[in-house]
């Protein structure tokens, strides 16, 4: 899980207060990995990207073999040190990916990327795209995972109502085993956890329950699904599914659960940075993207779980999370302390 | 006569170039007017969906723990993005601090007062922006402290917005122009016409129609139509003035000729030597041909005054070319002219009978007087198809070479007219004559070749 293990929250602060000061000149943000693939001697497109090497190099070599003598240049980061890259180092890169949508549209509404304009376009969802900034590549649910073994003689619960009755009721068997992303330090939990309460009341009951039950709280998705495998918790609330359903391995010992209620899609977008030395490449790139996402047939190369686009999002359980100025709020940085000391003060009950 | 008239120009054309350029004035007018219009009611739609914006976020100030806090509401920023995909910008700063948001966001050059709001459109990050800044006065450890909050957007929205409305009001526009050309087209037309109709009816009128209009126009044209009518009144009169003088003077130099004819054949007799003689009969000629001129002046004058009010009666042609025939036989006996008449059928048609046997009548003096000795004329009738014909077949030479239709005017004579007695009047007064009663003259070269034929086709009864 690549969504800031680092200190979220100082860097939005700095990135609002610091784009005046000036912009470091040595490269301090932290790269987790750098992979080159395609020709050494050619002029590679830079991306930068808070996706797994491994998990877009499909899709890198599809896009490689469609474009010979181009060569990608794949660095991939957190999603905050990605902010930090490109709001206050200006570092050069084509093309940013990120599964922090939020961050993505904030930095489109501030002018570090460039429009992107092709017939694919037509293929994404009017809620997957913003201002031809911003494109969706992927819909990934904000999910239950549960250990089934724990679970044993219940009900595995569909929806938060259902969760929160069975909580209420066997609160000794989850005490201490229950888990969810620390929406301090993680920054796609605390999208998730900001759009929950946006949706619905019933998340701050949840909350409330599971603060009660001390809840556990972890740096990001990987960590819950494993925990939840071992059995060490028996519920992780607001787990990344498709990183869940990536773990084949673990399929036996935990269960997803997309809640029936409602479903959190986070959207992993891409965008064409303003510092671009290759738009035409980074839009055909993004162009590739796209396709794998939205045409069909379904490439094989395609890392993710294909949902079906519904424009009635808002009826379906599946809500893409809706992108636009509305983001914007929650990375306020007043609005954010807010919303911490209350999310403090309801899950650390002690 | 008929040289071109100079013109200055047309009625219409000017009527229609006034009428189009005042549409086309009024067409860019809408277009600007409703353009203006539409650019208001954006410009004001954005500053309402601004202002709640802001307003919103206003609410959500308050004082806790002695500090100003906000807690900008999702709705405020989202609303923004509702509307359009423009880029959105805020900051909520008090006099002194910047609390959050853009710092760098320009401010209102206006002064804003608590519980006001300005609107600006200013320039930030090369874009250009409409901004909302909002002020309210929060009492802060007992002192007031303004707060002072900004909602910006890009216009790129509005931009495409109002490219579209000017797009719809530049076809309102050429709509309203084309409607207003076609109107223009329809009504200079129509305002011509009672012109173009007078102008149709004068035109239309025969060469001796001098009636005054009587046809209704419009009021504009009235003092021209009652000037041409008071014009037509005096022609009528003079010309009239001038048929009467002609008859008159015919009528008058008439009995005395005849007299002084008498007196001079008279003398004839009685003188003896050759060269007393010969200019007695040269007087006699003389007297003879002034005589022949002075009754067809009286003929014209006649046929004149009665084709003005043309009687309709039935008559029979054949009737009246033998009984024509038998009159002017003793006259073609004194040249042993062989005269004979030919009718076919009774070929029936409405007119005058004095007029159309004056006509004809002409028409045989003229054939006898040119006729050699001992030749042959041939009048005939017959009827062909709906026409009914009339016609004088002579041997005297034809009119070979000639201009027949000049020959029908006043006082023009044949080339081989000379040395005959003549006034030149025959041949017209049979043409006014057939025209009158909706006919034709022909003349042509008889069957044989050597002589004229002249007819007078009326159209049947």
């Amino acid at each position: 899980m690549r969504i800031s293990l680092f200190s979220f929250a100082l860097i939005l602060s700095s990135v609002f207060s610091a784009v005046l000061t000036m912009p470091t000149t040595s490269r301090a943000f932290e790269v987790e990995e750098n992979r080159y693939f395609g020709p050494k001697d050619s002029d590679a497109l830079k991306i930068l990207s808070t996706t797994d090497t491994d998990l877009l190099a499909p899709l890198i070599g599809s896009f490689l073999a469609l474009n010979p003598g181009v060569a990608i240049d794949y660095t991939s980061v957190s999603s905050a040190e990605l902010m930090k890259a490109v709001m206050l180092e200006g570092a050069e890169f084509d093309l940013a990916l990120s599964s922090a949508m939020d961050l993505q549209v904030k930095l489109a509404n501030d002018g570090y990327t460039l429009a992107h304009y092709s017939d694919l376009i037509d293929l994404v969802p009017t809620w997957g795209t913003w201002r031809n900034h911003v494109f969706a590549f992927s819909q990934e649910p904000a999910s239950i995972v549960i250990s089934p073994a724990a679970f044993a003689g219940l009900e595995l619960p569909r929806s938060r109502q259902e969760l929160i009755s069975l909580l209420r009721k066997h609160p000794d068997r989850f005490r201490g085993r229950i888990g969810t992303y620390d929406v301090r330090n993680s920054g796609l939990g605390y999208l998730f956890a900001t759009q929950d309460a946006r949706t619905s009341e019933s998340y701050w009951r949840l909350m409330e329950i599971m603060g009660g039950l001390k809840i556990r709280l972890f740096c990001c998705s990987g960590d819950m699904i494993e925990n939840v495998a071992r059995g060490d918790i028996a519920v992780a609330y607001n787990v990344l599914g498709s990183y869940a359903r990536a773990r084949k391995d673990l399929a036996s010992r935990i269960t997803i659960v997309e809640p029936e209620d409602y479903t959190n899609m986070m959207l992993r977008t891409a965008v064409v940075l303003r510092t671009a030395k290759h738009p035409k490449l980074a839009g055909a790139f993004i162009d590739h993207l796209l396709r794998a996402a939205w045409d069909t047939p379904d490439v094989p190369e395609y890392p993710f779980h294909r949902y079906p686009i519904s424009d009635e999002a808002q009826n379906a359980p599946f809500r893409p999370i809706q992108m636009g100025p509305g983001l914007l709020v929650f990375l306020d940085h007043l609005k954010r302390k807010r919303f911490l000391a209350e999310w403090h003060s309801t899950v650390q009950q002690n | 006569m008929n040289e071109p008239l100079q013109t200055s120009g047309s009625l219409r054309r000017r009527l229609m170039l006034q009428l189009v350029g005042s549409a086309a004035f009024l067409a860019t007018l809408l277009f600007f007017v409703v353009l203006g219009f539409a650019r208001d009611v954006a410009q004001q739609t954005h500053d309402s969906i601004l202002l709640a914006s802001a307003t919103s976020i206003m609410d959500s100030v308050s004082v806790q723990a002695d500090e100003i806090t906000v807690d900008i509401p999702y709705a405020a920023l989202s609303m923004l993005g509702n509307v359009s995909n423009d880029r959105v910008f805020y900051r909520v700063s008090t006099r002194d601090d910047v609390l959050t948001g853009y710092e760098n966001l320009p401010t209102t050059s206006q002064s804003v007062r608590s519980g006001h709001s300005a609107f600006d459109t200013l320039t930030y990050k090369g874009d250009s922006i409409r901004m909302v800044t909002s002020l309210r006065r929060l009492s802060l450890n007992g002192a007031p402290a303004d707060i002072i909050i900004s909602v910006a957007q890009t216009r790129e929205g509005q931009a495409a917005q109002l490219a579209q409305l000017s797009r719809s009001a530049m076809q309102l526009g050429l709509g309203f122009f084309l409607v207003a050309t076609i109107l223009a087209i329809w009504a200079a037309q129509s305002s011509i016409r009672p012109l173009k109709q007078l102008t149709e009816a004068v035109s239309r009128r025969g060469p001796k129609d001098l009636r005054p209009v009587q046809r209704p126009v419009p009021s504009e044209m009235i003092p021209l139509v009652s000037s041409l009518n008071r014009f037509i009144g005096r022609l009528r009169v003079s010309l009239t003035r001038s048929e009467d003088f002609i008859a008159e003077a015919a009528h008058r130099v008439r009995t005395p000729l005849a007299t002084v004819r008498t007196q001079a054949e008279i003398t004839l007799r009685r003188v003896d030597r050759a060269e007393n003689r010969a200019s007695l009969r040269e007087m006699i000629r003389a007297i003879d041909e002034s005589s022949r001129a002075a009754g067809q002046l009286l003929d014209h004058a006649m046929v004149t005054f009665r084709i003005d009010s043309l009687e309709r009666k039935a008559i029979d042609l054949t009737e009246l070319g033998r009984e024509l025939v038998d009159r002017l036989q003793p006259i073609a006996e004194l040249k042993d002219i062989d005269l004979h008449f030919f009718g076919s059928g009774n070929p029936k048609i409405t007119g005058d009978a004095i007029l159309i046997q004056n006509a004809v009548r002409n028409i045989l003096d003229n054939a006898i007087k040119y006729s050699p000795n001992e030749s042959a004329i041939q009048v005939s009738t017959r009827q062909n198809g709906n026409t009914a014909r009339i016609q004088v077949e002579d041997e005297a030479g034809g009119f070979v070479g000639m201009d027949t239709d000049a020959l029908t005017q006043r006082f023009t004579r044949g080339e081989n007219a000379a040395g005959t007695i003549g006034s030149g009047l025959g041949l017209t007064i049979a043409r006014e004559v057939v025209e009158a009663h909706g006919g034709v003259l022909i003349i042509e070269t008889s069957k044989t070749g050597t002589g004229a034929c002249v007819s007078l086709c009326f159209p049947l009864h």
